[in-house]
């Protein structure tokens, strides 16, 4: 990958609808090694991804420990109360002795390393939540058409997340 | 492990070009290694590459969040200083190992 140009990888366009922090943080990571390779990236939060870039909301998102047979937990185990603050908790102590910032950290590096970070208008009209709502290195809040028209030029990838 | 004649000195380094000897390194070398990377080196540039080092030497696994809060540069300037990449072309001017970091 020490040549960008050369494999025609030049843009790297993820959809995040969720807002489980393992899938945040698959998203940002993924974001964020593009930029690290020199190659372009841009994230769109639809639906619940939403609540990652909602200034209230994004300090305090948690990892899903029910129906995540990955947890290797019962299922009803994993829904008694404080199961998915502690299994949060963990992640979260894990994710730091490896030098991944906590969200709204990771959020302000992606900006300044040139990601661009856009809300979905039909899922921000949905939920009713105001761009004031947002964190403000948005870059804007984009239609699904208006986020495809930045994905038409040669070496562009799409991921759903 | 290559060998490699870069200003004028024969140096030893992996298949990407990165020094596997910080030893060897000195400022013509990474001032090529910069030409070949189209970087043109400001004593901005210099002072990164004098970071990354004493990182290396230190055994600190070099992350793009610690760069951003070592006082040196934020992570804009980083970006901007060393475009299309700025940990790895900055550790191979650096004479530094390729990092291994996602991060």
């Amino acid at each position: 990958m020490d040549n960008p140009e050369k494999n025609g990888f030049k843009k790297m366009m993820l959809i995040l609808s969720k807002a489980t922090l393992e899938n945040v943080y698959a998203c940002f990571i993924l974001a964020n090694g593009a930029r690290m390779e020199g190659i372009e990236s841009e994230i769109f939060f639809t639906f619940f991804g939403l609540e990652a870039i909602q200034k209230k909301k994004l300090k305090d998102l948690h990892v899903a420990t029910v129906g995540n047979p990955a947890m290797h937990m019962p299922t009803m185990l994993g829904g008694l109360p404080g199961m998915e603050a502690l299994a949060t908790r963990m992640i979260k102590s894990e994710m730091e002795k490896l030098d991944i910032p906590p969200v709204d950290e990771f959020l302000e590096i992606l900006s300044a390393s040139g990601t661009k970070l856009w809300g979905c208008k039909l899922a921000l009209d949905m939920f009713k939540i105001k761009k004031e709502d947002l964190i403000d290195d948005l870059d804007g809040i984009l239609t699904v058409g208006e986020f495809y028209e930045r994905a038409q030029d040669e070496g562009t990838h799409l991921m759903f997340i | 492990m290559n060998e490699k004649t870069v200003a004028g000195y024969c140096i030893r380094c992996n298949d990407q070009g990165y020094l596997t000897d910080l030893e060897q390194w000195n400022r013509e070398i990474g001032l090529e290694i910069a030409e070949e990377e189209n970087i043109t080196m400001t004593d901005k540039h210099w002072e990164v590459i004098e970071y990354l080092q004493n990182q290396c030497k230190q055994g600190v696994a070099i992350t793009i969040r610690k760069v951003g809060k070592s006082g040196v540069v934020d992570i804009k300037q980083f970006y901007q200083l060393f475009p299309n990449g700025p940990l790895k072309k900055a550790s191979k001017i650096a004479g530094i190992p390729k990092p291994v970091s996602c991060i």
